[in-house]
């Protein structure tokens, strides 16, 4: 009786019902009702996200899903951020440009993330795809500008080129000159992260006078501040707009073309770049403040005073990114002008200073948590914290989503009581219900674990470092965080037990990585050997750990689930276990 | 124990360390120990241990509180950023490239190192091993093939010597040492 009705829809008016199903985890779903859906879905789907290159082979998803246009793939863990990664890991996306140039002929997308890019994959990108629409390149390296004069040259429908944060052998700025003068279609450019001084002008301000479509521009520090005048009269429909250096000698002429400028754009909503700042230009983009929602001053090295002033003229703003300088005095400032906030992110500006340069705690912190409460996301650095601080956030702001704190030196008590923090981040967990990314720092026993494995239930990604007293913590996390999908986990003395014990957990996440802590090798061939669904990755780079007993510790280890099996790009300091418990070097 | 500091025990001791060190800074050795070292476990054999130990050693080498790798958790583009911006302020060098042509490689000089012309010329003479000509306004550089150029702001060629040193020193984005026909044609104005 169910067939008749599931036969009773043509396929094709299936497929127009699906075509407005967009989420990943519902088009999963969907495919998941019958053999017959599933059949349908697989054939209209467009768009596939992998959060690890390396949890299924290009093979597999072409053969199921062949008529993909957009595609996005992530790849090394996120420690590789901060050079806990020995440089060769792995995250090529070579293989994947390869096969798919062959399989998706009209693939529009290509986002990537923390991969390993080379000239040769832009230069088969540029080939191969006629349609090709948006490259975003993520946090990644591998390639030159070169590459990128291959994309400018062949992809005529490119709309967004974006390689933000990517480590770019920039051999000067001729490749923009290689976008023709016949193209016109770019809407949005990041190339903030260039990191040559020679930058082609004149190529820029062409290709930015003849793409009337241009929404987002971020230049890169080579641009000149007397330059961003003529490149916004260019451009007065910019919604999005990083400057190069923002610094010179201070002119008259100057800063009136520059003020001009900005005012003349009246959609522009977000800003930053404004490298080595020169204070007195600033007020030239006061006339745009009362309309910005996000900007981004985390390379402007002035004093809180200059912030503060700036900051007042910004009612509207949802999302702040700024050093250190702000100090508690500014982020009190801030939450007064600024109750729309819903991001903010302080970075350091003496990060490796014994001492504080700066007066910011986590009175700063409070300020603008009590103040603002439309606040979900913070990532904040400081070098002391207590727990009634972390209390008062987390009663004022229970619908934060993100939290990550950073207290400089590892271990550092509660600067009032000299207590562990545990009672803090456990106040964090049990009031924000929503949170999602928790990053811990400070001194935390087993407890804090205890408290987030009983309240975090919708954690999806957890950092800890420095924290935990014995395997009990790290059991905690495994078997109470229900939306657990990564643990990244650095210089805690959680062992074999936790892991070994929760060994089916880690097959619903997407991967653990745990460095400098006190699994031992016996336990990761142990593991590798009975968990055939996961790679468990031995990452050593002072030898190979055969040659040392089953019960030494290892220095990296990272697990994650796959359905391709244990890959074979693994340079020589990458062990995995497998079913066998052999040793298999690539 | 009051009495013994009295007696200045510490400069008669026996012990292992270098003269000079004391129990403060080994004691400040072993903490580092502690921060950077997570290998230090209860089963572990003899071997391991001994392994362990030549690891602790490498790692306490520095005097100086040890940095910890990765951390704090900062991106390297914001490190390097920090520090360029550092080194900047305390060297303020005006550093551009100076090509030859003819040349297998570049150079890189400090302009802010040379108070005019005559300095800077005479640098670059002996950098390059040649010789201008005499300068004069009207003809530029007469009696030598080789003619000192520069790249200014706006990506123009332009004869060195002609603005003053000042606008030079501001505007000029590289140097080029011209030779041969090509260089007689910008040296000799009509």
């Amino acid at each position: 009786m169910q067939k008749k009705v599931a036969c009773s829809f043509p396929d094709e008016v299936l497929e127009h019902v699906f075509s407005f199903i967009q989420s990943d985890k519902d088009r999963n779903a969907v495919s998941m009702v019958c053999k017959s859906w599933y059949e349908i879905e697989r054939w209209c789907r467009r768009k596939i996200f992998i959060g690890n290159c390396y949890a299924v082979s290009p093979r597999m998803v072409i053969r199921r899903f062949p008529k993909v246009r957009s595609i996005e793939l992530k790849g090394k863990p996120h420690f590789a951020d901060f050079n806990l990664v020995p440089d060769g890991w792995g995250g090529y996306v070579l293989p994947w440009i390869a096969e798919m140039a062959g399989a998706y002929p009209w693939l529009e997308e290509i986002r990537l993330k923390r991969m390993v890019v080379t000239d040769e994959c832009l230069e088969l990108i540029a080939k191969s795809f006629k349609n090709f629409k948006v490259l975003v390149l993520f946090s990644c390296e591998g390639f030159s500008t070169d590459g990128l004069a291959a994309i400018a040259a062949s992809c005529m429908n490119l709309r967004e080129l974006d390689l933000r944060d990517s480590d770019v052998d920039d051999l000067g700025g001729h490749w923009l000159s290689h976008f023709p003068e016949t193209y016109t279609s770019l809407v949005s450019l990041n190339s903030s992260c260039l990191g040559s001084d020679e930058v082609s002008l004149s190529a820029l301000e062409r290709l930015v006078g003849r793409c009337t479509n241009l929404r987002t521009l971020r230049l890169n520090r080579a641009v000149p501040l007397d330059k961003i005048a003529n490149i916004l009269g260019r451009a007065p429909q910019l919604v999005d707009f990083g400057t190069g250096t923002y610094g010179a000698d201070l002119q008259s002429d100057v800063f009136s073309s520059l003020a001009g400028a900005f005012s003349s754009c009246k959609e522009l909503r977000s800003l930053s770049g404004f490298w080595d700042v020169v204070p007195a230009y600033l007020p030239a983009i006061y006339p745009v403040c009362s309309r910005l929602t996000s900007l981004n001053l985390s390379y402007v090295t002035i004093q809180s005073p200059d912030l503060v002033k700036l900051l007042r003229h910004c009612p509207s703003l949802q999302r702040l990114l700024v050093l250190d300088y702000i100090e508690d005095s500014g982020l009190e400032a801030l939450s007064s002008s600024c109750k729309d906030l819903q991001e903010l992110r302080v970075f350091p500006s003496d990060p490796f200073g014994e001492e504080p340069n700066v007066s910011l705690t986590e009175q700063g912190l409070v300020s603008v948590c009590l103040a603002c409460p439309k606040l979900q996301s913070v990532l904040y650095f400081c070098r002391r914290m207590s727990n009634v601080a972390l209390v008062t956030i987390a009663q004022n702001c229970p619908n934060l989503t993100r939290f990550r704190l950073c207290i400089i030196e590892p271990r550092t008590a509660d600067f009032l009581t000299l207590e562990p923090l545990d009672v803090g981040f456990g106040a964090i967990v049990e009031h924000c219900k929503d949170l999602r990314r928790l990053s811990l720092s400070g001194l935390l026993t087993d407890r804090v674990f205890e408290y987030i494995g009983r309240y975090a239930k919708k954690l999806e990604m957890l950092s800890v470092a420095f924290a935990g007293e014995s395997d009990l913590g790290l059991h905690h996390v495994l078997s109470g965080c229900e939306s657990l999908r990564k643990l990244e986990i650095r210089d805690c003395p959680f062992g074999d037990k936790a892991l070994l014990a929760n060994a089916a957990k880690l097959e619903t996440m997407r991967s653990l990585w745990m460095s400098s802590c006190a699994v031992s090798f016996g336990a990761c061939k142990l593991l590798g050997q009975k968990m055939p669904r996961l790679n468990v990755e031995v990452i050593d780079e002072s030898g190979p750990p055969d040659s040392r007993p089953d019960s030494c510790p290892v220095d990296k280890l990272y697990i994650y689930r796959s359905v391709a099996g244990p890959r074979f790009d693994m340079p020589p300091f990458v062990w995995t276990m497998d079913e066998d418990s052999a040793l298999q070097v690539s | 124990m009051a009495f013994e500091k009295d007696f200045n025990l510490d400069a008669t001791e026996l012990r292992l360390g270098l003269p000079g060190t004391s129990e403060e800074s080994e004691k400040q050795a072993s903490t580092t120990l502690r921060i950077s070292n997570k290998r230090a476990m209860p089963d572990m054999n003899e071997d391991s241990s001994v392994a362990a130990d030549k690891k602790c050693d490498q790692e306490t080498a520095p005097p100086t509180k040890a940095q910890v790798v990765g951390w704090p958790p900062i991106r390297s583009y914001r490190k390097n950023s920090l520090q360029t911006k550092k080194t900047e302020a305390e060297t303020c060098g005006m550093y551009v490239k100076v090509s030859m042509d003819g040349a297998p490689y570049l150079r890189k000089i400090d302009l802010k190192m040379y108070k005019g012309y005559p300095e800077l010329l005479k640098a670059l003479e002996d950098m390059f091993k040649f010789k201008v000509g005499k300068y004069s306004e009207r003809e530029g550089y007469n009696g030598s093939e080789f003619v000192p150029t520069y790249e200014d702001k706006d990506g123009d060629l332009m004869l060195v010597g002609d603005v003053p040193w000042e606008m030079f020193t501001n505007s000029c984005k590289r140097l080029r040492i011209m030779k041969g026909s090509e260089a007689r044609g910008l040296g000799c104005v009509v």
